[in-house]
Order: C-alpha cells, then structure tokens, then sequence
C-alpha cells in the first residue's frame, strides 16, 4: 500500500484512522480488521477484472489458434519420433505424457488421424478464425456469396465475428432506453415534484417492487405473454425479436432509472421551487423550467446506469429476444445479444479453448463497458450534489 | 415513448411574452397529466405482470405441489413438485447471507464510523460498492467460474488434496453461493449503512462520554440499534439473490438431480433455473404451462413476500429517523 | 514444519466436507434431448433394484463429454457421435476411449405451423430452407409468405446432428431464430405461421408434423414409429450413452446391460423414442 507516508503531525491518521489508539492495543487491531475487510469490495471489482480478463487473455493478445485443419502422422511414425516430438504432436503435458503408456500413445495417434478425416480441406481451414481480423471484420467463407460478419462458433470453421452480437446488444438496450427513460423520467417528475407527500410514500416504494421481479420471471412473462400480445397489435415478422426483448428490458430497468431520477429531483432544494411558485409559476412550469434543468445531470446519470444495467441483463433477452445472430438494425428483427450468446454457449465450450476465451472477452468487453457507465454515472451524480449543496 | 415527444417540442413562454393564461393553464394541465400517467403505466404495467402470474398460477399452486420431491417426473402435471427447487434456493441464499453480511456489514461500520468522508480510501471504497452493483449478473456468473472453480476449487485439489478427481474444482453449491455473496455485497453495505445513519449521534457520544471505547460503542449501542437496518439488507440481498439465475448457470445449478444437496460440493436444483427449463425444455408446452406458472408464482411470491418484508421494516425505520430529527 | 501440518489439516477438513464416493451410486450426465428418458430409466431401475441410487443431470452432450473426462459423471448421455477431439481428451484422462452404447432410436421431425398447407419436404429442400437458400413458402408449394426459420441453440447434440446430416455440414442462415430447447421451439412454430423447426418426434403437440422425402422421386414418410425403426423415414439418429471402460463394471454394466434389454427398451415406447431392434439389444 502506497500511502504509508504517515505524517506524524495530522490529527487523522493512517488510512483515515484517529490516532492515539495505540494504547489500546485491541481497538487498534478492531479498526485495522475492520479497515481492511472495508477493503474487500474493493478487492472484488479487482478480482472479477482480473479472472475474467485472465481467461480471455490469450484472445486480446491473439495467441488463440483456431485453425480447423490438422495434419496427422500416420501411426508407424510413433517409434521414430522422439519424445519432444511426441509431447508436441500430441499436446500434452510433459508430466501427462510420462504417465502415458505405449498403448495409450498409439490410440491416441489413431484418434489423431481420425480427427484429420473428419477436418475440412476447404480454403478457410488454415484460418485462425479467432485473431482480431476476423473477429471484427466481414469475411466471404465458402459456400456464402458475399463477405459477411458471421457468428458460427459450432462449426466445422469456427466463425467468430462479434460484430452481429454486439450490435444485438445495442439494438436491445437502445429500444430499452427509449421505453424506459420517458416513462420513468415522468413517474420520477410526478412523484417528486406534483405528488403529496402522502402519496410519494406509496408510490415510491410500489414502483420500486418492480425490481422486485426476478429477471427469468420478466423472461418468462416476454417470451408467453408479451411475445404474443405485441405479435397481435404489431403484426410483425418474428415473434421473438430486439423490440419485445427490448421493452420488457425497460421495464427491468425503470425501478434504476426511476430511483436515480428521482433521488436527483429530490435533492434540488425546496426553495427553489418555492421561488419560482411565488413569481406565480405554475407547479408544472416550476417542475420544467427550474428543478428539471438544475438535476439534469442527476437524469443523465440515471440514463447512463440505466443502460449499463440493460447492457448486462442476460435472462431477459435469453428467452425474448430471438437469438438469432444477424447484422440488422431493424427493431423487429430477432437479435442476439452478448449477455445471451455466454450464457446459451458456454457450458458446452470446451473448457480452456478457443470458444470458451471468446465468451469471456465477451464478459470482458461487457465488464469494462459497465464499469465505465458506472463510474461516469457516479462521477455525475457526486459533482450534481456538490453543486446543489454548495448553492444551498 | 408517446409521453415524451410532445414535451420536447413545447416552447416554454418567453420572458416579457403576452400569452393568454388559458391556453398556458392548459399545457401545465396537460403535462402534469402526462407524467401522472407515465406513472399510472408503471403501475399498471406491474399489476398486469402480478395479476396474470397470480390468476394462471395460483390453481396449479397446491400443497402437493409444493411438497412433491425429487423422485417425481418434472414434467408430468399431476406429479411434478417444486420442493427440491425451493430447498436447493433457500439452501444457496442462507449460505450466502453467511458469507456477505459480516463483510457487508464491516464495511459498512468502516464507512459510517471509522472512514473521512473526504478520505481517498472512503470514495475508492463507494466507487466499487457502486461498481460492483452494476456489474452484469452473467459476469459474476464468469467470474465464479474463473476464479471460485477453476481458479480456488482446481487449487485446492491439486495443491492440498492432490486428488486426481475434481472434488472442490467443479460447479457447486458453495461456490453458487460465494459468487452470489459478491453479487450481493452491495445491497448489504447500502441498507446497513442507512441504518447506521439513522443512529442520533448523541447515542454515541454519551456512550463515548461515559467512558466507553469506540469499538466497544459500536457493539453495544451502535450495532443493536442498526438490526432492523441489518435485517432490511438481508433480506433485500436474499430477494434479490433468490431470483437471479444468470451467476448460477456455470457455477452450480443443476437440470435435474434425484436427491438434495448433501455436502457444500454438491450442485442442486434452483427455482429460478427451473423456470428457465421448464420455459424452454417442457415436452409439451401447451400442457406444462400450469407447472411453468405455479413455479413462477412460488418464486415471485418468495422474491416478493422478502421485499415487502425489506419496505415495511425500512419504512418504520425511516420514520423514526424522521422523528429524531435527521 | 507448521507450513505441512496446517496444509494436512486443511486437507482433512476439505475431505470431510467432501462427500465420500458412495457405494451403487450412478451418475449419468449430458445431453437434454435424453435427459427425460434417462430419468424414466433411473427411476424404473431404482424401484426395480432397491439400493442403486442414479442420479441424471442434462445440460448438453458436450456437457456430459466434458463431465466424462474429468471423471465427474459414470455415464454420458448423448444426442450425437463422440468427435474426436473427445475421444482424444478421454484417452489423455483415463488412456482408453469410451465405449459406446446404441440406446435408443430417435426421429427428428420437422415441424410447422398447423395452419401451414405445405405437408411434405425432401431433405434437398430442407438443407435449402436452413441455410436460407429458399426464403419464400411458395418455393415450396405454401402461400407466398417469408419462411421464417426457428432452430435449436448452438450447445445441443439437436443441433449438431441437424447440421451435420440435414445441411451437410454448412452453416444455418444467420436469419434463424435460435431458441435454448424444443419447447422453446414449439412454441415458436405453434403461435408463428411462418415458422418451421425442428426437434425430436416424440415432441410435437401444437404443432404440424411434415413428412419427408429422402429424394425428390421417394415416397414421402411421416414420422412414425415403424417408419422409423425400419429406417425408410430419412432423418433419425441413434442416442448413445458412452462408459469410461474402466468403470464399466458391477453396477454400472449390470444398469447398462438392463437399458439395452427388452425391459428398458419398454420404457423407451413410453416417453415417445423408438426402442433398438432386436439384434442391437442386450438379450
């Protein structure tokens, strides 16, 4: 810890703690644990950070190879093949390969030319489909007729474009943006502004149960009763799709974008509606024209938490949203998006390989784009408070 | 959406401007409607989700079939039962509360008690309180997989048992729970906070004045005080844990299992994640939907019943914090 | 000193925790399309043979592979052939390969909305439909309307066999919908007009079961039991369960010889699969 200039003439002390507890050596210990078990939402951001990014690594540096094509020996080469040779042929473990026997060794170079009949021979199966070209990129694989951004990860060539994955995410949250924002900003302006107080103690926590609903129950109620409501009113092509997964999104993240708004709304201090009230403002002008503007950076706030939190939800858009990957920014598309596509595939991935690393750089990416939401949303809401009190 | 447009092509009158007081009573009429009704559709919109679950649920939520175990076909309408699920839950969130309420509430302490609010440790500390609560749920659930199994369980059969077989590196109850005490630790450190706010500073004073040392204050006169605000986090994190499925999936969870969880390195059945089988894995749809909805009504209830439990108790508190004059 | 003897402490109290390896316990893991007959199967042998505990757990064939490997599971349930990138991973964790077991006959149907007029497809079309070839149901003699595409997540053994068999190897069209199980599926198809998917047969209600053609000069084959097990309807698969060899024995192979005998393939009638024919069973 980098802050051990303790400086002997302040008054408060190391880390933040009063000074002259040392005569007792208990309250000192106390306040050192529990400073230091303080630490540990610390230490969790940190270690999510760091053992997400640890399984993904090899992805961001490019040291995955996917390449389809194998080349096999035939099994006769075994006795003239040193060890080395063997360990690396095969891919294992020094210590792995000792415990083998010859028996062993010789199916698994049987296996080994199985796997290359079974391997395809086309153009693209030299590919490392897992380094950033084609990661990012549109690219023409055989048998399709233009370069296009693919997702197929189970395939005989692996094709990994997060590009259609990315964009689903988007199209989900902005649809749950657009729902979720006006409607909450609304209740959020009623509740504080023209509500009574009476009724702002129902309201606030009645609208705040909704977060009460579990996120595979708000699944549940898209896929069976929304899915087949809005396919009656909108009569739309696909059933499941971004516009349906997107709105009951919204409605997972009303109660934050809610909460925050109106927490904002609150905090801007009574006189100043009273001011404008007395210059014979009408509630709604005084709502408008002077709260509104004086906490707008409380609701951007809330719009920025709020979409960090519809970016992240995985149950909701797993059972609406369609899922199927394509490149299409129209609403009423089925779209697939990231929180999805890791929680649908990663059981099956083979544990350490080229598949699984891609579904944890994708929770990277979604981490570090949290983060930031987060940490701007905070940045905002902290300068709008000290502003408001400092006017106060 | 239709309430916003309108509002943002109003030009409010300009300063020094004639207008006619009718025509302005009607637009500050008529957007004071919309934000009513703004919320009126939140409202609606949740007693529509409520009331559906309640009236397609509740005749398929009987006794039996709260009380049916795990030998039944999961399935079958006449047969299946929900009480693996629920002992496979409650079992996960009570080892959770374990692991996340002394750490949520320490720091709780440290934040109210001990820390400068304008100390570089307090404001690095609320930041990733913050952080960690907007974390996606599918991260954490990568994240029990990367660091509790293949990081702590793969270590500790490798480097201490040296057992050839995964016996502690394999998805399991005790990690489900770990992972979710992280996801938790938030809400814990949030409603404990509050309540220590809410203790008059005079309490602590007088306990300081008569000779008390600081930690002794904490325990004896803080901490007791701040219970009901320690249940409300509680609470608030078992509701909230109790629903999620996504950190669950890699890290425990199980399709279907004959027996309940016996050791901390068993996985068990969830209700959650059978809402999410039974959604997309029933046979026949059609005929299952009354076992779908009675287990989405046996979890909402569940979820629910907590939270309201959470509102009440910190009601109350609010008001007395009111009443002491904060 | 201290070092050890904390480590050798910590380890007993780990093992503790632990649960022991019980005595006539049976585990059985993998794929979701067998996970409801396993259960059936577990549950008819426990009554039958009281001191056998099975326990079935589903989340995908390649789940259950990966189980096998690691020596989590005795038994994996499979809805496809082991690859051979498994077959490797197993010889390198227990030196043998796995051994296989045909358990079952499976149909899968293809699905469509009952509304639908179209009442038969060659595979040919199939494969064309899939990989977005054929976008319009007129193509196919329906009513001119977009064919609107619903299949199984990419995870499944469903999956895998459909496109290794029915696409012959290419790539779904990027444009179809994936949903996380059959009922999921079904569902899909059922309230979507437009919608065709695909899925075991003993799946299916709400939805219109195709018949299917192995050219365009055969006859066209509805999806039944007899026109399965005779094999004259194209698309079926076996389902396996594969046995590390090494525990192939006592237990285990007495509850595996059970499966394949007349008794067990009577349970596969029940839950809508197709038993083996005689000369694949046990006795």
């Amino acid at each position: 810890m980098a802050t051990n200039t303790t400086d002997s003439k302040r008054s408060v002390g190391w880390m933040g703690l009063h000074r002259g507890h040392k005569a007792r050596p208990m309250e000192w210990l106390a306040e050192k644990f529990i400073f230091l078990v303080s630490l540990s939402a610390i230490l969790m951001v940190f270690l999510i950070f760091i053992f997400v990014l640890r399984e993904a690594l090899p992805v961001f540096l490019g040291q995955t190879d996917s390449t389809a094509a194998i080349k096999a020996v035939p099994v006769e080469k075994m006795d003239t093949m040193s060890d080395a040779e063997l360990i690396e042929y095969l891919a294992v473990t020094p210590s792995e390969f000792k415990a083998m026997d010859k028996e062993t060794i010789k199916i698994l170079m049987e296996v080994r030319l199985e796997s290359e009949k079974e391997s395809p021979t086309d153009k693209d199966a030299g590919i490392n489909t897992a380094s950033w070209t084609y990661l990012l990129l549109p690219y023409q694989w055989t048998g399709y007729e233009k370069p296009e951004y693919i997702w197929q990860p189970i395939s005989q060539i692996h094709k990994y474009n997060i590009i259609p994955l990315i964009i689903g995410s988007l199209k989900t949250t902005i649809v749950a943006l657009l729902f979720a924002v006006p409607v909450s900003l609304g209740a959020a302006i009623y509740v504080s502004q023209m509500a009574s107080p009476k009724l702002k103690e129902w309201l606030k926590p009645t609208i705040e149960l909704l977060a009460g609903i579990p996120s595979v129950v708000m699944g549940f109620f898209a896929l069976i009763v929304m899915a087949t409501v809005f396919k009656a009113v909108f009569n739309y092509e696909s059933r499941l799709n971004a516009f349906v997964a997107g709105i009951a999104l919204g409605l997972a993240i009303i109660p934050v974008v809610f909460s925050i708004a109106e927490d904002a709304l609150t905090s801007v201090p009574r006189s100043y509606t009273q001011a404008a009230l007395a210059l014979g403002s009408s509630r709604w002008q005084a709502a408008w024209q002077i709260v509104l503007p004086a906490a707008l950076p409380g609701v951007f706030a809330a719009v920025v938490l709020g979409f960090g939190r519809a970016i992240g939800e995985t149950m909701i858009v797993l059972l609406a949203s369609g899922n199927a990957s394509i490149v299409s920014w129209s609403f009423f598309d089925s779209t697939r998006t990231m929180t999805a596509t890791i929680a649908a595939e990663l059981a099956e991935a083979v544990f350490g390989g080229h598949h699984y690393r891609i579904l944890f750089m994708l929770g990277t990416i979604l981490f570090v784009v949290t983060f930031l939401s987060n940490l701007a949303g905070d940045l905002i809401i902290h300068k709008l408070k000290h502003k408001l009190e400092g006017k106060r | 959406m239709d309430t916003q447009t309108p509002m943002l092509k109003f030009t409010p009158p300009q300063e020094g401007k004639d207008f006619k007081a009718r025509s302005f009573d009607f637009w500050s009429f008529f957007f004071s409607g919309l934000t009513g009704l703004a919320t009126l559709l939140i409202l609606a919109i949740l007693a529509v989700i409520l009331l559906n679950i309640t009236i397609h649920g509740a005749p398929g939520l009987s006794w039996r079939f709260l009380t049916a175990g795990a030998d039944k076909e999961m399935f079958n309408v006449d047969t299946a039962g929900v009480l693996p699920m629920i002992v496979g839950t409650s079992i996960r969130v009570i080892l959770m509360t374990i692991f996340v309420i002394p750490i949520g509430v320490i720091t709780a302490i440290y934040l109210t008690e001990y820390a400068h609010n304008t100390s570089i440790w307090t404001r690095i500390i609320r930041g990733a309180v913050n952080n960690l609560a907007g974390v996606p749920s599918i991260v954490f659930g990568l994240f029990g997989l990367g660091f509790f199994i293949a990081f702590v369980g793969t270590g500790i059969d490798e480097n201490i048992l040296k057992s050839p077989e995964p016996l502690w590196g394999k998805p399991a109850i005790l990690w489900a729970s770990m992972t979710l005490a992280v996801m938790t630790l938030p809400v814990v450190i949030v409603a404990t906070e509050e309540s220590l706010k809410a203790i008059p500073q005079g309490l602590r004073e007088a306990s300081l004045a008569l000779g008390a040392t600081k930690l002794e204050t904490i325990m004896k006169i803080v901490l007791p005080q701040a219970l009901p605000g320690i249940l409300t986090g509680g609470i608030l994190s078992v509701s909230r844990a109790a629903g999620e499925v996504a950190p669950i999936l890699f890290t425990g969870a199980a399709y279907s299992m004959k027996d309940y969880p016996h050791a901390l390195t068993d996985q068990f059945m969830d209700l959650g994640y059978h809402v999410f089988i039974l959604c997309t894995q029933s046979p026949n749809i059609e005929q299952t939907r009354p076992i779908l909805y009675a287990t989405v009504l046996a979890l909402l209830i569940l979820t629910f019943a907590l939270n309201i439990v959470a509102i009440l108790v910190r009601a109350q508190m609010r008001r007395k914090m009111r009443l002491l004059g904060h | 000193m201290l070092k050890k003897n904390l480590i050798i402490a910590l380890a007993a109290m780990l093992a503790a925790f632990a649960p022991a390896a019980q005595a006539g316990n049976i585990t059985a893991k993998g794929s979701d399309t067998l996970v409801i007959l396993a259960q059936k199967w577990a549950e008819v042998y426990m009554a039958k043979t009281p001191g056998t505990a099975i326990q079935v757990t589903g989340g995908g064939t390649g789940t259950g592979f990966a189980a096998l490997q690691n020596k989590t599971t005795d038994l994996c349930n499979a809805s496809r052939k082991i690859k051979s990138k498994e077959i490797e991973a197993c010889v390198k964790a227990f030196s043998k390969r796995p051994t296989e077991y045909k358990v079952c006959l499976d149909g899968l149907s293809i699905y469509v909305n009952a509304k639908n007029p179209v009442k038969e497809l060659t595979v040919l079309q199939l494969e064309e439909i899939f990989t977005g070839k054929i976008k319009n149901w007129k193509e196919v003699g329906g009513n001119d309307e977009p064919i609107a595409l619903v299949s199984r997540e990419n995870s499944s053994g469903t999956y895998e066999f459909f496109k290794e068999n029915v696409l012959k190897g290419k790539d779904f069209a990027s444009s179809a919908q994936t949903m996380p199980g059959t009922a999921a599926v079904l569902q899909s198809v059922a309230k979507e007009p437009k919608a065709i998917g695909y899925g075991g047969a003993a799946y299916g209600e709400g939805a219109k079961h195709l018949s299917i053609k192995a050219d365009a000069s055969s006859p066209a084959v509805e999806p039944t039991e007899e026109n399965v097990v005779k094999g004259t309807y194209p698309i079926w698969r076996y389902l396996y369960i594969y046995v590390n060899p090494n525990l192939d024995k006592g237990e285990v192979a007495a509850y595996l010889t059970w499966i394949r005998s007349d008794e067990g393939q009577k349970v596969v009638k029940d839950i809508g699969y197709f038993p083996l024919p005689k000369n694949l069973r046990s006795n």
